[in-house]
């Protein structure tokens, strides 16, 4: 059987997705077919969403991506044939299986900034659901599913839009490598993570979900079919950051340049590496925790039903050995977004770098052995209990590193307020209300009082969106010119800045008083006394929501029709700075070499890297 | 030579690398499966364990790792027949452990079927087993019609190292599944 695309799905901009969406489909509805069809032979009922959407949507999912361009330009090695070698230009390049990893960083912050703002949407939703204590829009489930719908969306975005977005566009430019070490790999990598918003979406017709983003067992084993969607769709994006994750390991211990030591590593490329390291080895315990709910749910298994001898504590125990490592996979690399901002906007060398990195090195140890801390309430031993507390706490020292490598980056700097390092030192604001509040959820004695109320729902927002998301928003600013070749509305930015900044803290700030005087979190109605409170956390949240239209305006209209960018704006010394904007295909014209540290200023004589062959004694290139 | 880096590099070291990190991501998935073994059902056995099975799929398996081994010296040597007929002997030994798990299976059905605690630990694990061996079989599968083709030589063989190595994991992972469900 011939699967090739004709020349016209091939060439045509949308040929790629519409054939990989029909192969998709076909396969998807011939494997559910056949299911069906076994089920009848074997005298149970046919039609039933659990079994044939587990079974048919693996094959629906290689359909997809082998229809948009695994088969075509990369399968088709395998077997010996010829494969397509056809490179789209312009923006014709993002609706392809395109290998170039500055095409897969910019699909990513698309992708997941979308999902970034109609989960945004579904946040003002729950708002106006808490501006009375009474029920205003929702039914309790309803509101519950659009609560589960808003976590899981946010989760993934923390999850993929940094790492994913800039660790693909600017990791390789930054250790001044051509590409990624798996091209293909990492377009494969991006065409699985899209396959989980049609997912989201399509629990809308499968009843919802109703189990927060933690999915606990037994809710999740219970509520309605849309669950089972839920639980394929972290599988899909775990593939997709366990194939991810190994593509920027190798990439970073193999592809860095000339003179590009680990020692000379950008802190955002540290970051993304030990990140990395997490991501490859604990996803599979959110694919095994997913797994283990569809087996109960689907084939009859017992893992987490009580009545049987099943725990649900075990859910929670394999859930959060992912999901601790998980909160630094979505928090660290914006953190050192910022930092890489901060040093260079304050025109000074990044203090202690060899403790911020060792800072993020400590954090990636001890986050394996701190999960228990979210079970404080669900039965454990008073060992256990103990032990979790202290490697929580313990844990505080490696992110003061990082914490103190900003602000001793900042002290004396000649600081440059434009829009990133705006952001960035957001970050630093917003991460020390979010790191000091979590020592109160670190310690058993006052988390029993705290856990699951608005004081858990503020801290995590404060350090995720307002470290993880600020970083990310100082990075959008910071790169704009490099991946556009356009620049923005300065004026336009910083009004989208002080907007976002006074708006978040005002939505978040009252939330720790909210928890603190009860009010429990994934609850749709709750006593009239917190009403003045709730009041002002939605009128906070509608405005944070607002802000971002002012960005989106700016962006979109910089980015078709802004005025043309330098190569290096910022007079920055990194690698991506040294090349075009935007960088061509395989990022440098000639190869560089670095000579010395990424954040040496205060000594403008030396360059951080040189290129050409004739400064290249190793003749390599 | 170098396509992605500015940088001599040996494109078999990378590819080697990435390899080996996916393996030891697999083995947290097995890790996970295993820990609910011991923390559902801590070290029970039921009495119908075909225990003198499992030593005898055991035994097929590791055998198939050794002739994979030498599938992929065959290569390295140039020799294609030696190669093709020792993949294929890895194929059939391959599948017959197939086999002998669904024996193993027809049997726990009727004996520990899940929601039994064990039942649910065992058909879990050992069909998340199997579901890899299937891979396995399929990339072999591959390996074996590429070399028929003509495809592989003695420099150029890394499709071989590579699924023969992800099949040598398979089988390390049967020596900690099986000792896990029938011997502790």
């Amino acid at each position: 059987m011939q699967l090739a695309p004709t020349a016209f799905l091939r060439d045509w901009a949308f040929g790629p997705l519409a054939f990989g969406m029909l192969v998709g489909l076909v396969m998807f509805f011939a494997a559910a077919g056949l299911i069906m069809g076994v089920r009848a032979w074997a005298g149970t009922e046919p039609v039933a969403f659990g079994p044939v959407v587990l079974g048919a949507y693996w094959f629906g999912l290689a359909g997809w991506l082998l229809g948009i361009g695994v088969w075509s330009k990369w399968a088709k090695e395998w077997l010996g044939l010829p494969v397509d070698r056809t490179m789209k230009t312009g923006w014709q390049r993002y609706f392809d299986f395109t290998t170039d990893h500055k095409v897969i960083g910019v699909q990513y912050l698309v992708t997941f900034l979308s999902m970034f703002l109609l989960a945004g949407v579904l946040a003002m939703l729950m708002r106006i659901e808490h501006m009375s204590g009474d029920q205003v829009l929702f039914s309790p489930a309803q509101y519950n599913y659009v609560m589960s719908l808003h976590g899981i969306t946010m989760v993934f975005v923390a999850v993929a839009a940094v790492i994913g977005g800039f660790g693909n566009y600017a990791v390789p430019i930054l250790i001044g490598a051509k590409d990624m070490a798996y091209p293909r790999l990492n377009a494969l990598s991006f065409w699985l993570a899209a396959a989980v918003p049609v997912l989201l979406a399509a629990t809308f017709f499968a009843g919802g979900f109703d189990a927060g983003w933690t999915a606990y067992a037994p809710l999740s084993t219970e509520n309605s079919d849309g669950q089972v969607l839920f639980n394929l769709a972290f599988i899909t994006l775990g593939l997709s950051s366990i194939a991810g994750s190994i593509n920027f390991i190798v990439t970073v211990i193999k592809l860095r340049a000339h003179g590009m030591g680990f020692d000379r590593l950008p802190i955002f490329v540290w970051a993304v590496f030990a990140m990395s390291l997490l991501g490859f080895f604990f996803t599979q315990y959110i694919a095994a925790a997913m797994l283990m709910t569809l087996l109960d749910r689907v084939f009859g298994m017992a893992f987490f039903d009580f009545t049987e001898g099943g725990d649900p504590l075990l859910y929670q125990h394999i859930f959060w050995f992912y999901s601790h490592p998980a909160v630094y996979i979505m928090g660290v690399p914006g953190l050192a977004l910022a930092l890489e901002v901060i040093s260079h906007f304050s025109r000074k060398p990044l203090f202690a770098y060899r403790w911020v990195v060792g800072g993020i090195l400590g954090i990636t140890a001890l986050s394996a052995i701190v999960w228990a801390h979210h079970m404080f309430t669900a039965g454990l031993s008073t060992a256990e209990l103990f032990f979790f507390i202290t490697t929580t706490e313990v844990i505080s020292i490696p992110t003061g590193l990082i914490f103190l490598g900003a602000l001793g980056t900042i002290w004396r700097g000649r600081l440059w307020l434009r829009t990133p390092m705006l952001f960035a030192l957001a970050v630093v604001f917003n991460f020390l209300i979010g790191g000091l509040t979590g020592i109160f959820l670190a310690d058993v004695f006052t988390d029993i009082h705290l856990q699951d109320t608005f004081f858990v729902v503020a801290h995590f927002h404060y350090t995720i969106v307002g470290a993880g998301i600020f970083g990310l928003f100082a990075g959008i600013y910071y790169w704009f010119p490099k991946i556009t070749g356009r620049t923005y509305s300065e004026h336009l930015a910083q009004l989208h800045f002080w907007w976002t900044f006074l708006s978040f803290n005002l939505t978040f700030l009252p939330m720790f008083w909210l928890g603190l005087n009860g009010m429990n979190r994934r609850i749709a109605v709750y006593p009239e006394e917190l009403e003045f409170l709730n009041l002002l956390v939605s009128l906070g949240g509608f405005s944070l929501g607002a802000s971002f239209l002012v960005f989106l305006y700016n962006i979109l209209k910089s980015w078709i029709r802004g005025p043309v960018a330098e190569a290096d704006p910022w007079r920055a010394r990194t690698l991506e700075w040294q090349t075009s904007s935007p960088p061509p295909v395989e990022n440098f014209t000639e190869a560089p070499r670095v000579v010395s540290g990424p954040y040496d200023y205060g000594s403008p004589s030396t360059a951080h890297a040189v290129f050409g062959a004739s400064t290249n004694p190793d003749g390599a290139g | 030579m170098s396509t992605s880096t500015y940088t001599a590099h040996d494109s078999h070291a990378i590819n080697s690398m990435g390899l080996w990190l996916f393996i030891v991501s697999e083995t947290a998935l097995f890790s996970a499966f295993i820990f609910a073994r011991y923390y559902l059902t801590g070290t029970d056995q039921p009495s119908e364990l075909n225990i003198g099975l499992g030593y005898a799929i055991t035994a097929v398996l590791l055998s198939s790792s050794l002739l994979a081994y030498g599938a992929e010296r065959r290569i390295a040597k140039g020799d294609r027949r030696g190669f093709l007929w020792l993949t294929l002997g890895t194929i059939v030994l391959g599948a017959l452990f197939l086999v002998g798990v669904g024996l193993e299976w027809r049997e726990a059905a009727h004996a520990f079927a899940p929601p039994d605690l064990f039942g649910v630990v065992f058909f879990s694990l050992t069909g998340l087993h199997a579901t890899h061996m299937v891979t396995g079989l399929i990339a072999l599968c591959f390996v074996w019609l590429v070399g028929w083709r003509g495809g592989f030589g003695a420099t150029d063989h890394w499709g071989v190292t590579g699924v023969v190595r992800y099949w040598h994991f398979v089988d390390a992972v049967w020596l900690t599944v099986f000792p896990t469900l029938y011997l502790v």
